[in-house]
């Protein structure tokens, strides 16, 4: 719908970041729909580029977006555009000059930076690069260290790296507006944190699934796996791909830079209350072994509740329980606005629910022990997600977004692997690549519908299911690259040093 | 554990049909001063079970002047917000349990932290 105001037909210019590309359409897709404005991206729209120009938006839309992306790194008012230098000229020169006057007046301060993407300039090439802009009016004083107003040269050389153009393939000029959040990942970082479980969510992705989740101010938000999640993988294949020889199960212990409760923390940055639950007792209460180097037990202050504190968001922590996800003690009404989370699949994490084949777990007079813990069975992936998707077509709201991490054994990937409830729309399916034969793929879907008592039958029938059938099926699968790649122990099965 | 998360608990213990409310045994309770937001109450309201929410109040004898009834037009009313507001978000069952109120099944609640977790002859 157009308005008849010009600002409307402004184009803006988001620069993004060139990692997690599967993540970023669905991210700035959900933001755009969080302000209540349609995505409009301009005629040549690429969704591998760096470099999007998007129409229907006003710069505060821009500035909500940037608030909250992780995966855009700066967002522009796009003045001109173009194959060539000369090109540029020509759009910049027919810009309407009163959108430019009010940030070049006398009096004002301003900067032009020079960015390329693929490419590195000389100095001085990036002084030419400014200098070839006389044709602009700035009528104010250049302030490189505290400028009110920045602009920017954007060169985008294609992205091959083998393959770089004497000439840029595209060149844009704006005016810088806004950074997005990347800085919150630093301050995210986990080593920051004061309670670390053993696996945790790298924390740029967990703001990135709070994003895919439209999670926004007073949401009430759940993770019903809140102790576990599955990133020593991703820190294994990203930091130490090949370089291991001999891998050792116990080598992830070591790789364990994880924290529980995470995406709760993510979630509540974005103004959202949260609750968690986990089968883990010792997680839940911060008790037990620490997963942090040089440090045996957790201090008393290690819980979610206090890193939710650290971040000043205790006033958005409900509530985390000891319960089980196969049998949920939610009763049947719709209350949460999003499910997020990082199920075990039993690499790092067991797959766990209550339940036994023994019989002798009781006390002659049929009372139990008051120490008794309950034994916990093998949770078949297949039935973890089968739960996850009933759990939310019944407790999310209409409108509600399920975000979770599917894993992949990439040779034997097909979309009829993503699994499917009827009350529930697939938003986007995003890959995260671990190493040549295993990814994992975060998956986001919205509740369409009310559920009826034929919904509930999502069954182990479905194609879905079936490489997740079996407990250790996929774990097996999952472990078999690294395997190769240590190399040793399948050709040398004697060497001393292998699966401990 | 507040009393918002106590409202959308049930009993699941094999068997039980009539598992709602849960009843509360504390033996310590807390109020933790939680940041009023009338937004976010006005949210939730609509999804309490109301009659339940007093019935723990009660219970825990923080009822205060919290009325039996859900009042109408509550959205304008902000000293109705803030008693809601008030049982929902600070007050907080530290050491106790939570009982079925059929099978009489009881849930420890240690630290703050409710554990719900059913032995292997009762899932």
């Amino acid at each position: 719908m157009a308005t008849a105001s010009n600002r409307s037909c402004l184009q803006y210019l988001l620069h993004l970041a060139h990692d997690n590309l599967d993540f970023r359409l669905p991210e700035i897709l959900s933001l755009i729909c969080l302000r209540g404005k349609t995505f409009q991206p301009g005629e040549n729209f690429r969704q591998n580029s760096p470099f999007w120009c998007l129409g229907g938006l006003t710069e505060e839309d821009i500035c909500g977006v940037m608030a909250r992306s992780v995966c855009a790194k700066s967002a522009f008012e796009l003045w001109g555009h173009g194959k060539t230098h000369g090109d540029l000229r020509t759009s910049l020169l027919s810009y309407p000059p009163e959108r430019m006057l009010p940030f070049m007046q006398k009096g004002s301060t301003y900067r032009i930076n020079v960015y390329t993407f693929n490419k590195t300039l000389a100095f001085a090439d990036r002084i030419k690069r400014i200098d070839a802009l006389e044709y602009l009016p700035f009528e104010g004083t250049v302030s490189l260290k505290n400028p009110q107003h920045v602009f920017c040269v954007l060169e985008d050389y294609g992205s091959d790296p083998n393959n770089i153009p004497e000439h840029p393939d595209y060149i844009y000029f704006g005016r810088w507006i806004a950074d997005g959040q990347r800085e919150l990942i630093r301050s995210h970082s986990v080593k920051n944190r004061h309670f670390i479980g053993n696996t945790s969510m790298d924390a740029g992705l967990s703001l990135i699934m709070s994003n895919h989740a439209k999670v926004k101010k007073n949401d009430f938000v759940f993770d019903p796996f809140v102790g576990t999640g599955e990133n020593l993988l991703f820190y294994f294949c990203k930091h130490m791909h090949g370089s291991l020889g001999n891998v050792s199960v116990n080598t992830f212990t070591f790789l364990s830079l994880c924290v529980s409760g995470s995406l709760l923390i993510a979630c509540s940055q974005f103004g959202a209350y949260v609750c968690g639950a986990d089968i883990d007792y010792n997680t839940i209460h911060g008790k037990g072994r620490s997963s942090r180097k040089n440090q045996k037990w957790r201090g008393p202050d290690e819980n979610i509740r206090a890193n939710l504190r650290q971040y000043g968001t205790e006033n958005l922590y409900l509530d985390v329980m000891v319960s089980d996800a196969s049998k949920s003690v939610w009763r049947m009404a719709a209350v949460f606005d999003a499910i997020i989370t990082d199920p075990p699949y039993g690499i790092r994490e067991s797959t766990r629910r209550t339940g036994s084949h023994k019989d002798n777990f009781k006390t002659p007079d049929g009372t139990f022990v008051e120490s008794h813990v309950p034994v916990s069975q093998a949770y078949h992936l297949s039935d973890i997600f089968t739960d996850l998707l009933n759990f939310s077509a019944h407790h999310l709201v209409l409108g509600g977004r399920l975000v979770y991490w599917l894993p992949i054994y990439r040779p034997e990937y097909s979309e009829e692997m993503i699994p499917l409830h009827p009350c529930l729309q697939l938003i986007s399916n995003c890959e995260q690549t671990l190493s040549s034969h295993t990814s994992r793929r975060l998956i986001t879907m919205e509740k369409i519908k009310e559920p009826e008592d034929v919904d509930g039958l999502i069954h182990l029938a479905e194609p879905w299911s079936r490489p997740y059938q079996g407990h250790n099926a996929f774990r097996e699968k999952y472990f078999s690259g690294i395997n190769k790649k240590g190399g040793r122990q399948e050709h040398k099965p004697d060497v001393n040093g292998g699966f401990t | 554990m507040k009393l918002l998360t106590h409202n959308m608990l049930t009993s699941h213990v094999k068997g039980v049909t009539q598992g709602y409310p849960l009843l509360i045994k504390a033996t310590e309770v807390k109020v933790n001063e939680v940041e009023f937001n009338p937004e976010f109450v006005v949210k939730m309201i609509p999804k309490l079970e109301w009659s339940a929410l007093v019935q723990a109040a009660e219970e825990l004898g923080q009822k205060q002047d919290l009325p039996e009834q859900l009042v109408a037009d509550y959205g304008k009313d902000e000293a109705f917000l803030k008693k809601v507001h008030r049982i929902l978000l600070e007050v907080e069952v530290m050491e106790g349990s939570l009982k079925c109120p059929e099978s009489g099944r009881e849930f420890p609640i240690t630290r703050g932290i409710p554990n719900m977790l059913l032995n292997e002859d009762e899932v």
